[in-house]
């Protein structure tokens, strides 16, 4: 029963019933509106500073090599590629949300969809940051593309390298787009909301992005399509992107990494943090901007379901792995992950199994799913488990590998941990402004999941779950009207 | 609500053709200037000496190896020394102005007391004493230029049967010699993913003038190195 605009989990209203669309408007609206709240300014000004942290971190490690960070031999990778992992991963709730859960009709996914598309891209933005200054020769760092070149060189198509570079730069395309394009209906709201000269400015920026945009059906008839497309687009992605960045490990050879469960694993760690991510994120929102009618607890309830299955299914790939290190024989790969649990990384691998696999069991209560601080500590648990998993896959592979005499420990140095801190500070700096500049709740979308989108609200009073008419060929009723996902 | 004037419409058309054109000029700009076949090719510097590459290997048939005399046994051709020269020019053209330098190179090379007539022949008693020791050494310079992390062998090209004029051109029709190829990585491998056709046989090496007739006949078995290690080493 998803037809239905008003109701298709249940029988809770989405959005607080009586909501009418101008409230709708104003609340989203006014946010980009008046001037930022003490609270956005003191956020932003911490975010810029690590920003900074960031430009100078990579300003020193251009300017002396990849020396400045903790990575030797036998540890060659080591935070630069964790962080890249933990970043795309948590974009992959963005494409989730977006476009998976529109073509499954899942209409919850409206209120946070726009959050989420966005956290999506300033993450990925944020991740590939890593692999562009990892590589020690940064103005060498086009090498990455194919361009034709007079050394007649090419990227070695034969490696997983290249692919991830293919499937992030594809993702973080398609991801932009399908977010600019929900973006239009709403940014011709807020073109259209700029009365005063004062404003002028502000009416010709939100005009040019709205690209013309009137609301005619033939716009929501393109817009729609267009939409779809994307989303179709956008659905196998969710599945490659992280299968792909899995290959960088699992087509060597190092015991650890050697493994064909990754792709599935990584996918499923991808979805779990990216969820974690945005839960973080959209309590602060909805609790600094007062969205509690839009972000209800039904929102908040289904994405910790999706944590608990999605935080299972990475505790059953780690378990797993340790089934398939004892059944295949292979003293290598017993090695390491005997190592994993009781070696010198212990310490890592039990956070990673206490936040990632152990916090998430809660969610199977529902006085621990619907209790909002409860769900924020989680998710920032989760958060914290998933940084470990890529840690310990990553550096507990390496530092003890085939030669006893190359082992070794690494040791984070401060321009590590000021790296990895700043791209925190460049993600919530993208984030804030998105916040200060952008509606933040898709307006447009969300008036499709109001009782009055129903073409046939009038005709049944009090009674929004019951569409037997509709399927009637004698109704004859009016086409949903300006609702994004109505007919 | 309209903003915009409706010949905003344009606006993508144009924005594409600019792009399109701009892309397209920016590309081509790029491919052709910022590549050695722009910067290397036709660089010829001006020589301390007007030494003729069309007179000596063009008009009076010298051998390349005559001057370039390593160029079978060692990585560098080499530059030849002053004794090369005079071993004609003690003779030959000795009131030549232009060979002046190469007269008191080869002056230079004596302690002043033993600058003598038969030592110094053609450089004026005056000019004897005043000559230094540097200036025993010609500085010629160098045209094809290959930079330091690339590792190249003349020797071992050579005795593949890499004809001279594949790499440095018609060097006996150069008044003043110029770089001919563009020397870039890409040229290189041009030739080491596909030798055949551009070998020849051993003797005929230094022929400026060599036409392959029916088959190649190879020097030796030839398999050129593509792994980055074959040349930067």
């Amino acid at each position: 029963m998803s037809d239905g605009p008003i109701t298709s989990i249940g029988e809770k209203h989405l959005v607080r019933p009586g909501a009418t669309f101008r409230e709708i408007t104003d609340s989203i609206s006014v946010v980009t509106e008046t001037s930022a709240p003490r609270g956005w300014w003191i956020a932003f000004l911490t975010a810029a500073t690590f920003l900074g942290i960031l430009g100078a971190a990579v300003g020193w490690l251009f300017w002396k090599g990849v020396g400045v960070w903790g990575n030797n031999s036998p540890v060659g990778w080591a935070w630069d590629i964790t962080n890249f992992v933990w970043w795309v991963g948590i974009g992959h709730a963005g494409t989730l949300i977006s476009a998976v859960l529109f073509l499954f009709r899942q209409k919850w996914r409206t209120s946070i969809n726009r959050f989420a598309e966005a956290m999506t891209i300033f993450a990925v933005i944020c991740a590939l940051l890593f692999p562009g200054i990892h590589v020690g020769r940064v103005w060498h760092a086009y090498y990455m593309f194919p361009l034709p070149n007079s050394m007649s060189l090419w990227p070695n198509f034969k490696s997983p390298l290249l692919w991830d570079i293919f499937a992030v730069g594809t993702y973080f395309t398609v991801s932009l787009l399908f977010w600019y394009v929900g973006l239009i209906p709403d940014l011709a709201t807020l073109r259209d909301r700029c009365t005063t000269a004062a404003q002028g400015v502000r009416r010709y920026v939100y005009g040019l992005f709205a690209l013309g945009w009137r609301g005619s059906n033939r716009h929501w008839s393109n817009y729609e399509r267009a939409y779809m497309i994307l989303a179709a687009l956008s659905t196998p992605l969710v599945l490659s992107v992280h299968s792909v960045v899995s290959f960088d490990f699992a087509t060597s050879v190092e015991p650890g990494w050697h493994t064909t469960i990754f792709p599935p694993y990584f996918v499923a760690g991808a979805v779990f943090s990216g969820f974690a991510m945005v839960m973080s994120l959209i309590l602060v929102a909805r609790v600094v901007y007062k969205l509690n009618d839009l972000v209800t607890m039904t929102h908040i309830e289904l994405m910790n379901k999706i944590m608990l299955a999605t935080g299972s299914l990475v505790g059953y790939a780690y378990a797993m792995e340790f089934f398939i290190a004892w059944y295949s024989g292979n003293p290598y790969e017993r090695y390491v992950f005997v190592n994993r649990a009781l070696g010198p990384y212990s310490w890592a691998y039990w956070t990673m199994i206490s936040c990632n696999v152990i916090s998430p069991q809660f969610f199977w209560f529902k006085r621990f799913r619907t209790n909002i601080p409860f769900s924020f500590v989680l998710s920032i648990f989760i958060n914290i488990g998933m940084w470990f998993e890529r840690f310990v896959i990553i550096v507990t592979s390496l530092h003890r590998d085939f030669v006893p005499a190359s082992w070794g420990y690494f040791h984070p140095t401060a321009v590590d941990i000021a790296t990895f801190m700043g791209s925190l500070g460049l993600f919530f700096t993208l984030f804030l402004l998105f916040i200060r500049w952008v509606p933040m709740i898709a307006i447009a979308e969300l008036k499709g999941v109001l009782p009055q989108a129903d073409p046939h609200h009038g005709e049944h009073h009090g009674k929004h779950d019951k569409h037997d008419k509709r399927d009637a060929p004698t109704e004859g009723g009016e086409p949903a009207p300006a609702a994004t996902e109505g007919a | 609500m309209q903003i915009f004037p409706r010949s905003f419409n344009l606006l993508p058309a144009i924005l594409g053709l600019g792009l399109a054109v701009g892309g397209g000029a920016a590309t081509a700009g790029v491919w052709y200037y910022f590549t050695p076949k722009h910067t290397h090719v036709g660089y010829a510097p001006r020589q301390p000496v007007p030494y003729s590459h069309w007179l000596h290997a063009g008009q009076l048939g010298m051998d390349c190896r005559y001057c370039h005399a390593n160029v079978e046994r060692s990585p560098e051709a080499m530059i030849p020394p002053t004794q090369t020269c005079m071993n004609c020019h003690a003779q030959v053209r000795l009131d030549s102005g232009a060979l002046a330098p190469v007269r008191e190179s080869w002056c230079a090379q004596f302690p002043p007391a033993q600058r003598t007539d038969a030592n110094c022949p053609g450089v004026p008693a005056e000019r004897r004493a005043r000559l230094t020791v540097a200036q025993a050494a010609i500085p010629w310079v160098r045209v094809h230029r290959l930079p330091d992390h690339a590792y190249f062998d003349h020797s071992v090209h050579v005795t593949a049967g890499v004809g001279c004029v594949e790499c440095h051109g018609r060097v006996d029709r150069m008044e003043v010699v110029r770089q001919e190829q563009p020397l870039s990585m890409g040229w290189c491998l041009d030739c080491h993913r596909d030798p055949t056709g551009r070998l020849r046989p051993p003797s005929e090496v230094t022929n400026m003038n060599w036409e392959p007739s029916g088959p190649t006949q190879q020097a030796r078995p030839v398999r050129p190195p593509q792994t980055c290690s074959g040349c930067h080493r």
